[in-house]
């Protein structure tokens, strides 16, 4: 069974407004890495926070392992499985001091006390950042600030990470080191990862991209299936990563090059193998 | 020479003696340059940046803008009207409560007023791309995203600088408002001969922007020259964690692997790039 | 350099009384305030000062921080002093200069009140230097639950505080870089004359508001979606436990203080 449902989601934000999302059918499996991107206003974000309940859906179900969002009786369950990390690395951290926000999830849920440091301890190692337990937040890097609003997701012990942009206002240091603590934590934990950006480079180590356009689902597939579609990619106002652009141009220029080109490392091999 | 900063450096705590964030900075501007200035978050670009419009007094060293020295100014009112200084997330500062306003708070502290003001805020913000009678009686707050960031530039280009400063301006923004904005920046520069000075992180778009590029780490200069010369020097890039655009990663390690003398690597450009892949493929 | 300022004074050390429950030492402060006011012979204030001293010693604090934390108010503490010198009548005249007269009682007054603040001063300066300002919200809140029944938002309130704590550097740091943006506009915040100032910081003050509420709107999204729903149900990681020695500090200055303010 899939962990989360989505069904003919229908979205406004009031009774008069425009539909912010349209007809949204989407499965995500356990331990899949499924990235969405879309520009902005495309209805990703929006997306993101109807998955754990922030916002409920105006038409259509949301059910997160067989349970629906509608149903406030489950609320707080489905806040636990699904973990939300955002894009303002500044407005999600609560305490002055690092282990104490990362205790901030598990303390809500009323866990005793060995066990969350407990979970502090092992949540800040798997993002590296146990060395920093005593520190002041602001006086952190912004990817180390993420790192540990991802630690502080972690210690509530999700079954799926959501993150809505959370690279967006990092320097590049920063956002590598973000998105290889997300490909790590998918690796070796399994975690199912849900990862909304606008940046298609970030996208290629999924197991499924979903493009949204217009608040419904525009495109849905493997980065093999998506990165071929050059045009619908420019349509929907998104940017190819600058070696598959190139790697195309090649192929159109009569190298013998498949579909499928998105990292350096690969393009390098593959004309060396042609040479 | 338009803009010459010469052994410039500054700390910010006097009593830490050798705790510069800038050391014996040296570099010259011509006037209608597009320079891009990279480094990391901390390498001391935002503290230089702020000297050359006197936000910043250095410590040691001398910026001389248009014949004279700035940092023996006492009027960094009229510096600053000519170096004007776009910060990051430039949205954050807006405070008016229309569009009109908060474009002319720069020249009205300059003592502009009436027909005059009305004709910089008017062409300031059609130098941004945006409909002067459709936006400004708009509430600055109720935009999107890329239009207040618009709105922003426009209230530092109402100003009528010489230079235009601009740090990290597509910080946030989706590809298309990127693509857009950049667009606006090149025609803005062609048009007027403005001197652009760009801050950014991403190396494509500095490549294909700047006439030249200054590169910063530890707050000296470690890298200056044109993007061709800069992108070459690949491993010193990659050693202070700057890296260079895929293109030039790619033609860096085909080089390598191939073993071709001849081949250049210093291409950023797909279609440049593609021509030489193509030479050196079919030899 | 805006830490100092802003963490209070709370100075990290590995001192008997840094590990002292913050519970205890807030109820030991009220317990000597009370004391203070009790005192009115110099023998009293010498066990107070004897008190302070151990105290001192035990948090292996620097005496130069507890004498800066004083400093603020040298002026009120000479203002006292003279104000009752001069003004207090009562026992032999000690000193007479014209109209200008200094009696006995009001030399008493004046020091007991100057010293009563130099110990109120001091002590409680040494509950923030010894105390981590997270510690003492905690503290806080656990002492007011009590007068929940009645009312009183205890959790409310601790997390008002600590959240405060969070993003006041956050706030400032902002603050500076608007300022420095709106002065790159030719803003003006220095010269001109006091209404002239006051209207030059609207453009600092509403963009840093706009931006509070921003944070707030964005802070509350993040609280909620990691489950918080107020103080009910909640646990601690480092649940504020009372060990033995605590008692044994409780008791022995309660003795100590009770006795010294009745019998002194």
């Amino acid at each position: 069974m899939s962990l989360i449902n989505i069904e003919n989601l229908h979205y406004r934000y009031n009774s008069k407004g425009n539909w912010v999302l349209k007809e949204v059918d989407l499965e995500v499996n356990s331990g899949e890495f499924v990235v969405i991107v879309g520009h902005n206003g495309s209805g990703k974000s929006t997306l993101a926070k109807m998955l754990n309940g922030l916002l409920i859906p105006t038409e259509g179900d949301i059910e997160i392992n067989g349970r629906s969002t509608k149903d406030r009786d489950n609320i707080w369950n489905i806040r636990q499985q699904v973990g939300m990390v955002f894009q303002n690395p500044d407005n999600q951290l609560i305490a002055n001091i690092v282990e104490e926000d990362v205790a901030f999830g598990p303390e809500n849920l009323g866990l005793e006390s060995m066990k969350i440091r407990d979970r502090v301890d092992w949540a800040l190692k798997e993002v590296g950042m146990e060395e920093f337990k005593r520190h002041a937040p602001h006086n952190l890097s912004g990817g180390q600030k993420q790192r540990i609003a991802i630690a502080g997701v972690l210690a509530m012990k999700p079954k799926c990470l959501v993150l809505d942009e959370p690279t967006a206002m990092l320097d590049p240091l920063g956002r590598k080191s973000v998105i290889s603590t997300i490909e790590k934590l998918n690796k070796s934990l399994g975690m199912t990862v849900v990862h909304i950006t606008h940046f298609m480079n970030e996208a290629i180590k999924a197991d499924r991209i979903i493009v949204m356009d217009g608040g419904r689902v525009a495109l849905e597939g493997t980065p093999k299936d998506i990165f071929a579609k050059v045009n619908q990619i420019k349509k929907y106002n998104l940017d190819l990563p600058q070696v598959a652009q190139l790697a195309l141009e090649l192929q159109k220029s009569g190298l013998d090059l498949p579909d499928d080109i998105f990292e350096v490392d690969r393009l390098v091999n593959l004309l060396c193998s042609l040479k | 020479m338009f803009i010459e900063v010469r052994n410039l450096s500054h700390n910010y705590d006097k009593e830490l003696v050798g705790n510069y964030t800038l050391k014996d900075i040296d570099f010259k501007v011509e006037k209608g340059e597009f320079i891009g200035l990279i480094g990391h978050t901390g390498s001391g670009k935002s503290t230089l940046v702020q000297t050359l419009n006197g936000l910043i007094k250095p410590t040691e060293g001398e910026i001389i803008i248009g014949g004279s020295d700035i940092t023996k100014e006492k009027d960094l009112k009229e510096v600053r009207q000519k170096v004007g200084l776009v910060f990051q997330y430039p949205e954050h500062q807006l405070f008016e409560e229309n569009v009109f306003l908060d474009v002319a708070f720069g020249p009205k502290n300059l003592g502009l007023e009436g027909e005059e003001l009305e004709e910089r805020v008017k062409e300031a913000l059609v130098a941004v791309n945006l409909n002067y009678k459709e936006f400004k009686d708009k509430s600055p707050f109720k935009l999107s995203g890329g239009q207040q960031r618009r709105v922003a530039i426009a209230g530092v280009l109402a100003m009528k600088p010489e230079v235009l400063i601009l740090d990290e301006p597509t910080a946030g923004l989706d590809p298309k408002a990127r693509e857009e904005l950049l667009q606006e920046i090149t025609s803005l520069q062609k048009r007027s001969g403005l001197t652009i000075i760009l801050i950014s992180h991403r190396m494509e778009e500095v490549g294909q922007l700047a006439d030249r590029i200054i590169v910063l780490e530890k707050g000296k200069i470690v890298l200056e020259g044109t993007p061709n010369f800069v992108f070459s020097h690949v491993d010193l890039l990659e050693g202070i964690g700057l890296g260079v655009p895929q293109i030039t990663k790619v033609m860096h390690e085909l080089k390598n692997k191939l073993n071709i003398d001849d081949m250049r690597t210093d291409l950023f450009t797909i279609l440049e790039a593609k021509k030489e892949i193509l030479r050196v493929m079919r030899g | 350099m805006l830490d100092d300022i802003i963490i209070g004074q709370y100075i990290e050390r590995d001192s008997f009384i840094h590990s002292l429950d913050p519970r205890i030492k807030i109820l030991v402060i009220i317990f000597f305030i009370i004391t203070i006011f009790l005192i009115n012979a110099f023998t009293g204030y010498l066990f107070l000062a004897f008190f302070i001293l151990v105290t001192v010693l035990l948090s292996k604090i620097k005496v130069k921080y507890i004498i800066k934390s004083i400093r603020p108010l040298i002026f009120i503490i000479s203002f006292t002093l003279i104000v009752h010198l001069f003004m207090t009548r009562g026992g032999q005249i000690i000193w007479e200069w014209r109209f200008l007269k200094i009696e006995e009682e009001g030399l008493r007054m004046g020091l007991f009140m100057s010293l009563r603040l130099i110990f109120l001063v001091s002590y409680t300066s040494l509950l923030t230097l010894t105390t981590s300002p997270l510690a003492l919200t905690d503290g806080l809140e656990s002492l007011l639950k009590p007068f929940e029944k009645i009312g009183l938002p205890a959790h409310e309130l601790a997390m008002m505080m600590s959240i405060a704590l969070r993003f006041i550097p956050t706030l400032l740091e902002e603050a500076q870089k608007i300022m420095k943006a709106q002065k790159a506009r030719g803003a003006d915040f220095e010269s001109g004359n006091l209404i002239n100032k006051a209207k030059s910081l609207i453009p600092l003050l509403v963009p840093l508001f706009v931006n509070a509420f921003r944070r707030a709107d964005d802070l509350a999204l993040a609280m909620e979606a990691r489950c918080y729903r107020g103080g009910e149900g909640r646990s601690r990681m480092n649940a504020l436990l009372l060990v033995n020695k605590d008692y044994i500090v409780l008791a022995l200055s309660f003795v100590y203080l009770i006795s010294v303010g009745i019998f002194l």
